[in-house]
């Protein structure tokens, strides 16, 4: 206890649980500088973050090729899709591999490796695998892994009408 | 918590006389507003440091979305100040502050002309604030070209015109500002990297110097 603080609860002990002017000067200014730095600090981290918190790009379905023409052997296909990269806009190019299952339903995975990101093509190692050049991940006709990668190659959201076949955005493998 | 973790530090590398050395001084009763209202005018030189802090932070964010290319420079800054949250504010900051810094320093330097704080044995210091003032003005002055728009084009056009006025060396400035012919690509690339990376540079070191001198010499007494 300084000696300020015992002048004062020596000759005014009513007023001892009051906040001293020196507590309020600093809770005061403290608050205010506070309250500045924050209001400046704040939007530029929120500017920054954005991306974060943007909300995902619907995809839009794209027409890749006839329904008859899918075999249950997988065959690339190339389609391109609008999107919007900040204030680039452009057309991207895609790939898909689109096949018939066993049951009868039609079905596109991607040809992104599950490893690292690499390009996976089909049957250039194994006639019935899908091999990735870059750390050898192999995976079957449905995309479940064989080899080096964690996971099943993802899948396209597919759609037919009028004999087309539609690939949507990308989900989760559904059939491994 | 925070008193253990700064004792741990302090016991280690002794940094309280370090945090004395820099913040914890006397204030001179003329130039405290608490004892004499008018010496509000001593506030300038703090200010301008305080909006220039303000502008290095909002110019690093902007940065983040900004790109220094004709093609692109326009649509990137309408992105960031539209699609982005916040941009408007981030980019305003940077906007009204960069005004503001300018008009806080002229009115520190009024205040250290008037009190003639300039004089011995301040000559140096004053010198150095000169520097800033045309550091600063630089920095304005490449700033403006940087969203490429109509406005940032002529006046750039306008400026380096000027600049080209100046007796035998006026073109070979216009050059050297420009990068090309006409005002373009290059010359967008070499304001962007002058008005982020040169000039402060050279902004920081004055102020360095600036300060160190107020430390060394102190501030010039009452009138």
């Amino acid at each position: 206890m300084d000696h300020d603080q015992q002048q004062e609860s020596a000759h005014a002990p009513a007023r001892r649980r009051e906040m001293t002017r020196r507590q309020f000067l600093s809770y005061t200014l403290g608050g205010a500088g506070a309250f500045m730095v924050g209001g400046t600090i704040l939007p530029m981290i929120r500017f920054a973050i954005d991306p974060l918190l943007a909300e995902k790009q619907q995809g839009e379905f794209v027409k890749v090729i006839e329904a008859s023409k899918v075999t249950s052997e997988p065959q690339p296909v190339e389609f391109e899709v609008f999107t919007v990269d900040g204030w680039h806009e452009s057309k991207r190019k895609m790939r898909a591999f689109v096949a018939r299952g066993d049951d009868g339903r039609i079905y596109a995975l991607s040809p992104v490796c599950k490893h690292l990101g690499c390009t996976v093509d089909w049957a250039t190692h194994d006639p019935n695998e899908f091999f990735c050049p870059c750390h050898g991940a192999r995976y079957t006709r449905d995309g479940e892994v064989l080899a080096v990668a964690r996971g099943p190659l993802d899948e396209y959201e597919v759609r037919e009408e009028n004999g087309w076949v539609y690939l949507g955005s990308l989900k989760p493998n559904s059939r491994v | 918590m925070f008193k253990a973790i700064y004792n741990w530090i302090d016991e280690r590398l002794d940094i309280t006389p370090m945090w004395r050395d820099i913040a914890d001084h006397e204030v001179p009763e003329h130039v405290n507003p608490a004892h004499h209202f008018s010496a509000f005018v001593y506030c300038f030189g703090g200010l301008t440091f305080f909006f220039t802090v303000i502008q290095i932070l909002s110019g690093m964010f902007l940065t983040m979305y900004y790109v220094p290319d004709i093609q692109n420079a326009y649509y990137s800054v309408d992105y960031l100040q539209h699609q982005v949250a916040f941009g408007g504010i981030v980019r305003g900051l940077h906007h009204w502050g960069a005004s503001l810094v300018i008009v806080m320093m002229f009115l520190h330097a009024l205040r250290v002309f008037f009190t003639g704080s300039y004089k011995h044995p301040r000559e140096m210091n004053w010198v150095v604030g000169m520097l800033l003032f045309f550091v600063m003005l630089g920095l304005g002055f490449t700033g403006y070209l940087l969203p490429w728009d109509n406005k940032a084009y002529f006046a750039t056009k306008v400026g380096i015109e000027i600049a080209s006025t100046i007796p035998w060396i006026g073109d070979d400035i216009k050059m050297l500002l420009q990068g090309g012919d006409t005002p373009g690509a290059v010359t967008l690339a070499r304001f962007f990297a002058i008005h982020v990376f040169f000039l402060p540079g050279a902004l920081l070191t004055l102020l360095a110097v600036h300060f160190y001198m107020i430390r060394k010499q102190g501030i010039s007494g009452p009138l």
